[in-house]
């Protein structure tokens, strides 16, 4: 593996390792590995960092749907016109365009159910080139950027063996 | 218990108990031990072969299988060694057996016969002087040396008396000091064999975790195939431990030995362990690579950390193991102190036969998390 890869691949695993860590852990120096997030960073293949939560342990747990859209395009408007207003909206978590019976497909996160659909009726829906929208909201989240929310926790190993 | 006629037999008085199990009952007895003292994976079987197991016994196969395993694993096993560039024949040539530990233990008794003298190559896995000795065999201890990177040379071999043994039993990739061979260096061993006319356990369990080079079996070597079993398993490379699935490949005269004493000890190996394991050679490849990924990673860590706190420790390149040098000359009083001050575990070497004083095993199949921890209470302790 190269060192972009390799830092990439630990970085995706837990993007809080020290660059001491990451040194140690694939023999690069801790420059080289300074230089090397620098550089994920600034050709934009690292994007950010973000905590993953299990919304379910927070104290105000948010709701979150998932948003199926449809449109319809014209000669001025393309895909990508519709995604740059839909995106703009900061409870647009995240946004995909997809194949088969849908277009795009959004996860939207707000603070009640109420405020979700305000959002999806007064400001998604009357997009002229939306045609159709379908809200389906998240009722449990088990597993989320490779983490679990429900495994059960400890090492069952017996702490001296052969 | 002198009342009673249930006395244990001389052979099992003269085994010893376990040197690390004294340190078992004082772990256990706390919380918050980060244990670097486990001699297996902290990865779960790959998830398609638990899968196939559970299938397996949702479709009630549960029976016994043939005395040396399911003709389809045998096959799979014969096709899975050829990596390492060895050919064995499914039908006559190969046995599956509850882990490696059962086909070590009826190879001995399969072998030896009393008085025999069988050279180990120590610091060993601990089950090999006990497996002589219950197979009336005489072990005789071969050290290696941290100056050699614990590797078996014909000079250790030759000062240990080894020309005389009739048998030499070594793993490597090694448990306890990560160390591997290559292929000069088992030309050497295997030479001395053939001088001397030494059979040949090679214990290659760990051979799918080597992180430098490739592994090589000695059995691929001029004129060793006849005169070597080579013992493998699920246990390390597919975290399948509790799983109890293993195999030796040796020529049909001893795969009929062995089997002799499994058929009647044994029987077959454990049946639902063997369809995970069908499962895992076909198509558990990748889960394998990124365990090994990870292994290689800690070891890197676990490497640089030590050398910052000024722990002499030669770089391991195989199995999930260091063996650096005690801060301390006595490495149980070390590892014991370290255990109550700290809620270290790790093993004195000592417990793996000569060669192991002054060491301390440190296991690195735990998560990044546990050996940053334990790194991090290793260097406040010896502050
Ligand atoms: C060198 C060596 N050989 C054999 C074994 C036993 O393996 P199995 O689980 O296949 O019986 C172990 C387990 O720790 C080992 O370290």
């Amino acid at each position: 593996m190269d060192e972009r890869a390799a830092v990439l691949d630990l970085l995706r695993e837990n993007a809080r390792y020290t660059t001491a860590d990451l040194a140690r852990m694939t023999g690069l120096d801790e420059s080289v590995v300074e230089e090397t997030i620098a550089a994920l960073e600034a050709d934009g293949v690292v994007a950010g960092y973000t905590a993953v939560v299990d919304p379910a342990k927070l104290d105000d747990e948010p709701v979150r749907a998932h948003v199926e859209c449809n449109v319809t395009l014209d000669r001025e408007t393309s895909y990508g016109d519709i995604a740059k207003r839909l995106a703009g909206f900061p409870e647009v978590a995240s946004l995909r365009l997809m194949s088969g019976d849908y277009d795009f497909a959004l996860d939207v996160e707000a603070d009640s159910m109420g405020e979700v659909s305000r959002f999806v009726s007064e400001k998604v829906a009357p997009l002229p080139e939306i045609t159709q929208t379908v809200t389906h909201y998240v009722m449990e989240t088990y597993k989320e950027s490779n983490h679990r929310f429900d495994a059960e926790e400890g090492d069952e190993r017996i702490s001296y063996s052969p | 218990m002198s009342e009673t006629p249930l006395q244990p037999s001389d052979r099992v008085a003269s085994v010893p108990e376990s040197g690390i199990r004294r340190f078992f009952e004082v772990a256990a007895e706390m919380d918050d031990v980060v244990s670097l003292g486990v001699g297996e994976p902290d990865f779960a079987t790959p998830y398609r072969a638990r899968e196939a197991a559970i299938d397996s016994l949702q479709r009630g196969q549960t029976s016994y299988t043939a005395n040396k395993g399911m003709v389809e694993l045998r096959e799979r096993i014969a096709d899975h060694v050829t990596r390492y560039g060895l050919e064995y024949d499914p039908g006559e040539e190969i046995i599956v057996t509850a882990g490696a530990s059962e086909a070590i233990d009826a190879t001995f008794r399969a072998l030896v016969n009393p008085g025999d003298s069988v050279a180990i190559a120590q610091p060993a896995y601990v089950s090999y002087e006990p497996g002589v000795r219950f197979a009336g065999g005489e072990p005789l201890p071969v050290e290696t040396r941290a100056e050699d990177e614990f590797v078996l040379t014909r000079e250790r071999l030759e000062a240990a008396g080894a020309q005389d043994a009739e048998l030499l039993i070594y793993c490597y990739p090694n448990n306890p000091t990560g160390a591997t061979m290559t292929e000069d260096e088992l030309r050497e061993v295997a030479a001395f064999c053939r001088e001397h006319d030494i059979a040949v356990m090679a214990d290659e369990i760990y051979a799918a975790l080597t992180y430098e080079g490739d592994h090589t079996s000695i059995a691929t070597l001029p004129g060793m195939r006849e005169r070597t079993v080579v013992f493998n398993g699920f246990s390390k490379a597919y975290a399948m431990t509790g799983l109890r699935l293993g195999y030796a490949l040796a020529p049909p005269h001893v795969i009929d030995s062995i089997n002799r004493i499994h058929q009647y000890s044994m029987l077959s190996a454990p049946t639902t362990a063997q369809h995970a394991a069908i499962e895992a050679l076909d198509n558990c490849g990748s889960d394998v690579e990124e365990m090994c990924t990870q292994y290689d990673r800690r070891r890197n860590f676990v490497l640089a950390r030590l050398d910052e706190m000024g722990i002499d420790c030669f770089e391991a390149t195989g199995a999930f193991y260091v063996f650096p040098e005690s801060p301390w000359p006595d490495a149980g009083e070390f590892a014991e102190t370290l255990l109550q001050e700290e809620q270290v575990a790790v093993v004195p070497g000592d417990a793996f036969g000569t060669g192991g004083e002054g060491h301390l095993r440190m296991s690195y199949a735990s998560s990044m998390d546990d050996l940053r921890t334990a790194m991090d209470r290793i260097e406040r302790f010896l502050e």
